[in-house]
């Protein structure tokens, strides 16, 4: 057995007892949850079990009103806000697809690529064969090369789904936050992002939200299953799916 | 890295647009001043200054396509910007008065005078020097926009809830300035001005000037606001509009993306109201109506937000109308107004530019695909997984 000050030393994100209610409805119930580095892992859960708000609170979207939240062992996530924690190194990709539409594939990229963000380094950025190359990979690996100059809206659901994971790849992010990355895509592209996915956990830790059962067995990572703003079950996708309270709960219905 | 970034801007339609300004610069004092009165081809002076006017709004608008239609931020009191920046001028031209007023106070302007006031109040020190009031048209709506935007955008106000201060604003600012006790001529404001930098604001010469230098610096904030626009700061600006909490979780600071722009949007509204002022004759606090800030709205809608060029056509073509309504028909103009308004938002929601923009796209890309359809039938859809 680890200690407690073991896997958080080793913890790239280390939630522990963080509650939060909302109008006296208690979103996240002391819930705990460690993700270490290099590691993807999958959160099933019903709705309302919490999932979002979670996401919400790792992002300094929303503060927890108990609780601790650190990222690498040292930085308190409750004390920094979106742009702070995005620059930290945590991306995260909405439910629905949240690309900007009226500009290109290109452009998209490039303003997501880590670069200095201040305005008037924005004001005189100009475009280096580093960050070229760069953008030119990531459109590679979210296989949308072919559509470069193409604006984001005319773009089909699922390929705008690979954009916005594009983007976050273009942040390097140390921690990916995935909402639902396959809801609304066909069965070809439901397996291209699973690919897709495996290959992003390779340099980095990788945490995806999803209701999609078959997808989650295509990863075959280890699953966390949220109720009622509480862990209920944690392990393989078989070990998760026969727990007694996870198919009451969740697979039951 | 200047030149990269003015250089940028210069896309075909804003060089045009920009060559276009310059030559009205020269052209029509030209006609004004060389033409005998007689010709077909003179333009009278009172013309003169009436183009000039549409230039100040025209830039007045541009000042507003920058937050509105490039950042999203439906500003309702850029009016306000606008008065402040001619209330610095004023201050200029009523301290060049001097003792030729009707009181013959050499210190004091009329209004304080009549006030019985017996000293100058400190915030109208300095104005006698043109470059300190010149700086102040830049200072004081720069100011006000950093204050104000410094705490909506942190709070994050926005949408509807934003616009409905920036409202309250330009109201809160017309109140105060009606006020005598404000210093700043109340309900009257300030006019019976003489001369500006040595020439009479009344002598043909002078008028042509502002004329010239109302095109020029339209033609100048057109480049800056191109320059901006075509930048990496464009772009996260259009990511704001659209997608604003997707640029925060990019890592932008969102409410210093809005701030800045707002503040050089208040900027070149208030040289709008410096070059208005003299050509006008009067600034009162008429200009703070929230009545005037919508209508900035309305030229900026009908020229097509978003297009930079589209707000000046639409301020020049909204404001010549409104010229020749009133005069020809007096009591049509407020429908005219409404109704124009109306089938802007109904037929041409781009406004004309935009409309013109979308067909000229839509030509090309229908091209683009003919092109396509003959080159090649491959299927360009990526590889799904085996």
């Amino acid at each position: 057995m680890t200690t407690v000050a073991e896997t958080r030393s080793k913890s790239l994100l280390y939630l522990e007892n963080v509650s939060v209610s909302f109008d006296g409805f208690k979103a996240l119930n002391a819930l705990s949850f460690v993700v270490e580095p290099g590691e993807l892992r999958a959160i099933i859960g019903p709705n309302g079990a919490g999932k979002t708000t979670m996401m919400d609170i790792i992002t300094g979207k929303t503060r927890p009103d108990t609780g601790t939240v650190l990222f690498e062992d040292a930085i308190d996530l409750t004390k920094r806000d979106e742009a702070d924690i995005a620059q930290l190194g945590i991306g995260r990709k909405f439910q629905k697809p949240t690309v900007f539409e009226s500009h290109t594939v290109w452009d998209n990229l490039e303003l997501a690529l880590n670069r200095s963000r201040g305005v008037f380094a924005t004001l005189f950025y100009a475009l280096t064969g580093e960050d070229r190359a760069r953008i030119e990979e990531i459109l590679e690996t979210i296989r949308l090369t072919h559509r470069t100059d193409e604006l984001a809206a005319n773009l089909s659901h699922g390929q705008k789904q690979w954009l916005e994971i594009g983007m976050l790849l273009a942040q390097e992010p140390k921690l990916l936050l995935v909402d639902e990355p396959v809801a609304g895509m066909t069965d070809a592209e439901t397996a291209e992002t699973a690919i897709l996915l495996r290959e992003i956990a390779e340099t980095r830790s990788v945490v995806v939200v999803e209701h999609d059962m078959g997808f989650i067995r295509e990863l075959g990572v280890k699953v966390t299953c949220l109720a009622e703003g509480a862990v209920l079950a944690e392990g393989s996708i078989d070990f998760v799916s026969s727990d007694p309270k996870v198919i009451e709960n969740y697979l039951g219905r | 890295m200047i030149t990269r970034f003015v250089l940028r801007a210069l896309e075909g339609k804003i060089v045009v647009a920009i060559g276009v300004l310059l030559a009205i610069a020269v052209l029509v004092p030209a006609l004004n001043l060389l033409v005998p009165a007689g010709s077909a081809f003179h333009v009278p002076t009172y013309a003169v200054s009436l183009f000039g006017k549409y230039l100040c709004y025209a830039l007045l608008a541009l000042a507003l396509d920058l937050v509105w239609g490039y950042c999203g931020i439906l500003s309702l009191g850029h009016g306000a910007f606008f008065a402040l920046g001619g209330y610095a001028m004023g201050m200029y031209l009523m301290r060049q008065i001097g003792s030729r007023g009707v009181y013959g106070d050499p210190l004091l302007p009329d209004f304080m005078v009549f006030l019985n006031w017996k000293e100058l109040p400190w915030f109208w020190y300095g104005f006698d020097m043109f470059p300190f009031a010149m700086l102040m048209v830049l200072v004081v709506p720069g100011l006000l926009a950093f204050l104000f935007g410094w705490f909506a955008f942190r709070s994050r106000v926005n949408g509807v809830y934003l616009s409905i201060i920036t409202q309250a604003m330009t109201y809160a600012l017309m109140l105060a300035f009606f006020r005598n006790d404000m210093g700043f001529g109340g309900n009257n404001g300030l006019t019976d001005y003489k001369d500006i930098l040595g020439f009479s604001v009344q002598a043909a010469g002078t008028r042509n000037v502002l004329f010239a230098l109302s095109a020029i610096m339209l033609a100048l904030c057109l480049l800056i606001a191109s320059a901006i626009a075509r930048s990496k700061f464009g772009k996260v600006l259009v990511g704001v509009r659209d997608a604003e909490s997707r640029v925060r979780f990019l890592g932008f600071r969102v409410e210093n993306i809005k701030l800045f722009t707002f503040v050089v949007s208040a900027m070149m509204a208030g040289i709008a109201g410096a070059l208005f002022v003299p050509q006008v004759g009067i600034i009162n606090p008429g200009e703070f109506a929230p009545a005037n800030s919508i209508e900035v709205v309305v030229w900026t809608a009908v020229g097509g937000r978003g297009t930079l060029i589209g707000p000046i056509i639409g301020a020049i073509v909204v404001n010549a109308g409104k010229s020749f309504f009133t005069g020809a028909f007096p009591e049509f103009w407020l429908y005219a107004l409404g109704g124009l308004f109306i089938a802007v938002t109904l037929f041409l929601p781009k406004g004309i530019v935009g409309t013109i923009q979308h067909g000229w796209n839509a030509r090309k890309a229908l091209k683009a695909a003919a092109e396509r359809e003959k080159g090649e039938d491959t299927d360009m859809m990526p590889q799904a997984a085996e």
